[in-house]
């Protein structure tokens, strides 16, 4: 029974992680229509920035985290503004080839700057280990994931649906003309929008580190999962990949656990079945665009 | 504009071939070419690094001419991708003419160069992949770095001697995870051992916490471990968040997961831990103290075992020149390397007449602190041992 609780734990803690990471991919792929698999790219950046911070300027890990954010998000604004801006109009294809270039330039920039070798950030004593909660294992850190992702979730929703930004956001995603005839910068909403998923994506990272473990090929790694999330979860709201990740980081986690010898399997064959059930995944949208 | 265009193409090959022909003749007749086969990116680039920093170090050291030649090396990246180890050992053997290939980062890379070594007759020195049947595959294949089975079969032993009765394995799911998997259980079963649980976890693992909870409920007194060298550190910190340490489950297994290079960053839960291998940066003889101070003063890093492979590879192809005064044929240098002994850094080692494989000290080591660093201290030895996946048949 207790161990059944345990890798709930641990799944909801994994499941968390993979949304923070993917979430700003549903953003840019849902709501911009754009496909970015460079996504990975700055959830890397972000994870090398907090280990430097850290490790070698000797920073607290809580003040390196936001700036993991912020460094993140800095480098999607640039690229935004330099490069990807003038791929929005451009097929699908377009996008992918450039994204996935932009991918591998970061993977061997990375490794030429970092080196190749697998990096960790030096964590608080408080976070580290286990302690016992009514004989059910809970993990320190994988606690403050949770915390830390289900109240940027709690965030996020509200800020997409109750605020002026959210509805502007929204508006200039349904029809940008009109959006832009109202009188909205369209061009300055995508451009912050695109920052803030980056900006997540390396919180994401930094917080990741630990986990899945840092290294220049991590982009390369982990896309397949953010794709997953976004797929299974369906793109056009933030409660779907929400709900994706949790059920892909329990399913993973489970899997492992009770059938070890189908363990990576698992999380593949549960996509497959959800999309056979639910093509446009569990939140989509019927019509295609 | 073509015009221009072919003009200056043509100026540039003008200019290309010049400066080969300027080059040619001075080092063609009496040089000597190591073509160094080695993963420089990817997920095994620091078995890489560590080989050619290795071999930069003994080079500085001994000097770049043996028996009256220059020794010349070329390195190609394969980042540990058979197909193109396979097209670098073409290049090598077919453009550049090279004497001798070695380095071979990855099972598969050293398999996939060996048709080329015998076609070509041409010494194939390995100096990291650790499968026992590597040696098998061409008369010409020398081995300088170790077999899992040496390492594997020792911890076994070991273990079983020792007062552990119930293990738990946890292996990486491929060639040499499999053979770390099954020396170990043949020797440990045989000893009276138990295994309780076996989880072969895959290659590309991002997370290994369920994996752990696994093991932690299967309450074995110890957890037998092998995961390729990179993921080692990963595996630790998540064994000790899981408190695997706390519940008294002892870490043993074949030294990779312990690896020199990455050691000293796993933090305090590694203490303890027992493994087999075949080299330590703390071995307690004078050459290897001078060899880790002169690697540390030149490239900023402790060396790991894989280091030591490599400066034990050049040396062996500099011994191997010298015994036949500078000649190249690839027959007399692989007779001249069958049955050569010399002191390494490691200890002392021989290379097998029979099977070209290394013989050598594997030691049993415990992970502490010295001066504030964690080191693998060796605390016994079992001497002279040959690779047992050969000597079985």
């Amino acid at each position: 029974m207790t161990s059944i609780l345990t890798n709930l734990f641990d799944g909801v803690a994994y499941g968390m992680l993979l949304f923070v990471l993917a979430c700003g991919l549903a953003v840019t792929l849902g709501l911009m229509n754009f496909v970015n698999l460079a996504h990975g790219a700055f959830a890397m950046a972000g994870g090398y920035v907090c280990m430097l911070l850290v490790n070698k300027s000797g920073w607290p890990f809580f003040a390196a985290l936001p700036l993991a954010f912020v460094s993140a998000a800095v480098i999607g604004v640039l690229l935004e503004r330099t490069l990807y801006r003038h791929l929005y109009t451009r097929s699908h294809l377009d996008q992918v080839l450039f994204s996935i270039g932009l991918t591998f330039m970061s993977v061997a920039a990375v490794d030429y700057f970092m080196g190749s070798s697998r990096v960790f950030i030096n964590l608080p004593d408080a976070l580290q280990g286990q302690f016992d909660f009514f004989g059910v294992g809970i993990g320190r850190y994988r606690l403050m994931i949770i915390v830390i992702c289900g109240l940027l979730t709690v965030a996020l929703q509200l800020i997409l649906a109750k605020t002026r930004f959210g509805s502007r956001l929204r508006a200039a995603v349904d029809d940008p003309r009109a959006a832009s005839g109202l009188g909205i910068n369209v061009p300055q909403v995508f451009a912050f929008t695109f920052a803030f998923g980056c900006g997540l994506a390396g919180l994401g990272g930094a917080l990741s580190a630990e986990i899945l473990g840092l290294d220049p090929y991590f982009p390369l790694k982990f896309m397949i999962y953010f794709l997953i999330v976004v797929t299974v979860g369906g793109s056009s709201s933030i409660t779907g990949p929400f709900l994706a990740s949790l059920l892909l980081g329990i399913g993973d986690v489970a899997g492992k656990y009770y059938v070890p010898k189908m363990g990576p399997f698992v999380i593949y064959t549960m996509m497959i079945v959800i999309l056979i059930w639910r093509p446009n995944g569990l939140f989509g949208r019927t019509a295609a665009r | 504009m073509s015009v221009r265009h072919k003009m200056l193409s043509w100026a540039a090959t003008a200019a290309a071939v010049a400066s080969l022909a300027a080059v040619a003749p001075a080092g063609a007749q009496d040089a000597v070419k190591i073509g160094l086969i080695l993963p420089m990116t990817g997920g095994q680039a620091s078995t890489g690094k560590q080989i050619e920093n290795a071999i930069k170090l003994y080079m500085q050291q001994k000097g770049d001419t043996v028996a009256g030649k220059k020794i010349e090396v070329i390195v190609k990246d394969d980042g540990a991708v058979p197909d193109k180890t396979k097209t670098a050992a073409q290049e090598l053997i077919v453009n550049d003419k090279v004497n001798f290939i070695a380095g071979f980062g990855v099972t598969p890379a050293a398999l996939a160069a060996a048709p080329l070594a015998t076609q070509a007759k041409i010494p194939e020195v390995v100096m990291a992949a650790g499968t026992s049947i590597i040696t098998e595959r061409s008369p010409y294949i020398v081995r300088t770095s170790f077999t899992l089975a040496q390492s594997a079969n020792i911890i076994g032993d070991w273990a079983a001697k020792n007062g552990i009765k119930k293990v738990a394995t946890l292996t990486s799911d491929y060639a040499p995870g499999n053979d770390a998997l099954n020396f170990f259980k043949e020797r440990f079963t045989a000893g009276g051992g138990e295994i309780v649980e076996e989880v072969k976890v895959p290659l590309q693992n991002p997370d290994f916490a369920p994996f752990l909870q696994r093991m932690k409920d299967a309450k074995p007194d110890a957890l037998y471990v092998f995961v390729p060298a990179g993921q080692g550190g990963n595996f630790m910190k998540q064994y000790a968040e899981r408190g695997l340490d706390k519940a008294g489950i002892k870490v043993i297994g074949p030294g990779d997961v312990t690896d020199d290079d990455l050691l000293n960053n796993m933090g305090d839960a590694v203490l303890g831990t027992v493994t087999a291998h075949l080299y330590s940066a703390a071995h307690p003889s004078a050459m290897n103290k001078d060899f880790v101070a002169a690697y540390k003063k030149a490239f900023g890093s402790r060396p790991g075992f894989m280091a030591v492979s490599g400066y034990d590879g050049i040396h062996l192809i500099y011994e191997a020149l010298k015994k036949t005064n500078g000649d190249t044929n690839g027959d007399k240098l692989i007779e001249a390397m069958k049955g050569m002994k010399w002191e390494s850094p490691r200890g002392p080692i021989s290379i097998d007449p029979e099977t070209r494989d290394i013989v050598q000290n594997i030691y049993i080591r415990k992970v502490e602190k010295v001066d504030g660093e964690l080191y693998n201290v060796e605390f016994a030895t079992f001497e002279a041992v040959k690779d047992s996946g050969k000597t079985k048949k």
